[in-house]
């Protein structure tokens, strides 16, 4: 790994970063509302983003920095199963078309902010509010502090060490969220998807020609994948499709992902601030793009391979592919798409969980009364709070626990899907069901995934039955069972307390 | 109770998985890219090839593009749902 200074690279880096600094504070006279001083509008943007501004929102949010470099490098590690992260993404766009402009619609309706809002709303128990407000926030914290994992890494690359680079980072991301909210991130998000998309596009388009085109690419990888492989003895499956022992694995790590995606306050806010029903079920269409370049960018990890790059860590291999390929001013600008990269998800999911925070906690327990322009000053006041949590969080602990807790936050978040999403369709569950079953699901499936050493996959027995899965959908499974079991029990015990669905 | 279903309001359209009045047979068309997925004996080998990529690759990219279609698909059929 280089860490000498490469000024060109820097300057290069540098003019982008300011370039979206100035942006994010002049986004808050862009579509210029008559107060910032509402929730609606610092924290929704003022529901009012159009296809086009929902489809770079939410890309630039969904595909975060973290994704650009962890991706590659767990491809570059193990191989096909890597790739889980693109069925994944695939899947998700159909769920996404049939069942979040019927929430846009609801949340429209009451003026909705969150999840926590809609799951009062729909079920008027505060305990159930609590346990999703909750968890969004649990979930969202070390989301962000891995954002500036990613940032870290080509920080590293560029050979700026130290945290005084991320401190400078977050403490202009901090601001400029402060004082503009949701239209920072929304107009940022344009400059960073496109960025994103020449950096990689250069890099698929470019790398394949020096290695003679993408057959002998996967040829290559292939080989070191087998090296690996007999390296560990047999302990590590990595190749170029999947081992008999990774095909349930990747399976259910792709639904249970895609099923989470949306349950996040980061991704729930892009859908919320959105203009309409068809506003969603259009980009339900048109995010699959992001997709496509998120395959390619999979790749990398394999061109990683095929160029025998010698690396710390595999989270390098997509910085030192660029700088080993590409002249300076290239890799300054595709570092710049990285960290730009890293600042729109972080603001986003500040703003969703400070949202949460306001909404959910703040109103109900310590200001009843409060305007929605004391939401808003909450929310902004909480936004700052939520990122320096997660700055602190990322220079005093081990990144592995950040890691850790990310794993166990898709976890806890699928374990809201319920509670979110089953109101919208039925009225058979009621509140109490609800809650023992995301209790459980949250419980049992922590326990099990820090029982194997906070590893994603569980290893399950059912007789002769032998079968591994993703520690998310077995607690997501003991989750409905449980509600299912309570509600039976609870509509026995008192025929009439139906819930009465909102129109 | 059908219409009690309705959580958004004046839903002529949405939700059609749950009106049974108004099903709307193309939404299946959405469960496609989730058979094509999520059962991996499907894809999981590296013959035939195609542009140097290994079918497990240019299996799961062509899906999508085919996912775009077939959401695109029954988007069209809804018409305009506001």
């Amino acid at each position: 790994m280089t860490n000498k200074l490469d000024f060109v690279a820097i300057g290069v880096f540098v003019f982008f970063f300011a370039l979206v600094t100035v942006m994010g504070f002049v986004a808050a006279k862009w579509r210029r509302p008559e107060t910032l001083a509402h929730i609606d509008e610092w924290g929704l943007g003022g529901r009012q983003f159009g296809t086009w501004i929902t489809w770079f929102l939410i890309g630039g949010d969904f595909y975060t920095a973290y994704t650009v470099i962890a991706v590659p490098a767990l491809v570059y590690a193990v191989g096909a199963y890597g790739f889980f992260a693109l069925p994944y993404t695939i899947i998700v766009y159909p769920f996404v078309f049939a069942v979040m402009p019927i929430l846009w619609k609801v949340a429209k309706k009451h003026n909705y902010v969150t999840a926590g809002d809609v799951v009062y709303g729909r079920y008027g128990s505060r305990t159930l509010e609590a346990a999703v407000a909750a968890t969004g926030v649990l979930a969202t914290m070390p989301y962000i502090a891995l954002q500036l994992v990613g940032m870290a890494a080509v920080f590293k690359a560029l050979g700026l060490t130290g945290e005084i680079p991320l401190i400078i980072a977050f403490v202009i991301l901090a601001t400029y969220t402060y004082s503009s909210g949701l239209r920072a991130p929304a107009l940022i998000a344009f400059v960073k998807d496109i960025m994103i998309y020449i950096a990689v596009i250069a890099a698929v388009v470019v790398l394949p020609l020096k290695f003679g085109g993408y057959g002998p690419i996967f040829a290559a990888a292939g080989e070191e994948l087998a090296k690996k492989a007999a390296a560990s003895g047999g302990k590590v499956a990595a190749g170029l499709t999947l081992a008999p022992s990774q095909v349930f694995p990747y399976a259910s790590l792709a639904i249970g992902s895609a099923l989470a995606a949306f349950m996040y306050p980061h991704t729930l806010t892009g859908v919320f601030a959105s203009s309409g029903a068809a506003t969603i079920r259009k980009n339900a269409v048109l995010l699959p793009a992001y997709t496509l370049l998120l395959g390619l960018l999979a790749l990398l990890g394999y061109m990683g391979l095929a160029a025998h790059l010698k690396l710390s860590s595999n989270n390098d291999v997509v910085p030192v592919l660029f700088q080993t390929f590409f002249p300076s001013w290239f890799v300054g600008f595709a570092f710049a798409a990285v960290a730009i990269g890293a600042l729109v998800p972080a603001a986003v999911m500040s703003i969703g969980a400070a949202n949460l925070f306001s909404r959910n906690f703040w109103k109900h327990y310590v200001h009843p009364s409060i305007t929605p322009a004391g939401e808003a000053t909450v929310a902004k006041l909480a936004s700052l709070g939520v990122k320096a949590g997660a700055l602190l969080f990322i220079i005093f602990l081990p990144t592995q626990f950040a890691l850790d807790l990310q794993l166990l936050g898709g976890l806890w978040i699928l374990q809201t899907f319920p509670a979110v999403v089953f109101g919208l369709y039925t009225g058979w569950f009621r509140a109490p069901a609800l809650i023992a079953g995301w209790a459980a699901g949250f419980v049992i499936g922590s326990a099990i995934a820090i029982s194997d050493g906070i590893k994603p996959l569980h290893a399950l027995s059912l007789g002769d039955m032998h079968v591994t899965l993703y520690v998310g959908i077995i607690a997501l499974a003991v989750n409905v069972a449980v509600a299912v079991i309570v509600n039976l029990v609870l509509i026995a015990a008192a025929p009439q307390g139906r819930v009465k669905l909102a129109e | 109770m059908s219409h009690g279903l309705l959580l958004a309001g004046s839903s002529r359209r949405i939700p059609q998985g749950m009106n049974k009045r108004a099903f709307n047979p193309l939404w299946f068309l959405l469960l496609l890219p989730y058979i094509g997925l999520l059962w991996v004996p499907f894809y999981n080998f590296a013959q035939p090839e195609l542009f140097g990529f290994p079918f497990f690759y240019w299996y799961q990219l062509a899906w999508v593009p085919l996912t775009s279609v077939l959401t695109y698909i029954v988007y069209r059929s809804l018409g305009d749902d506001e």
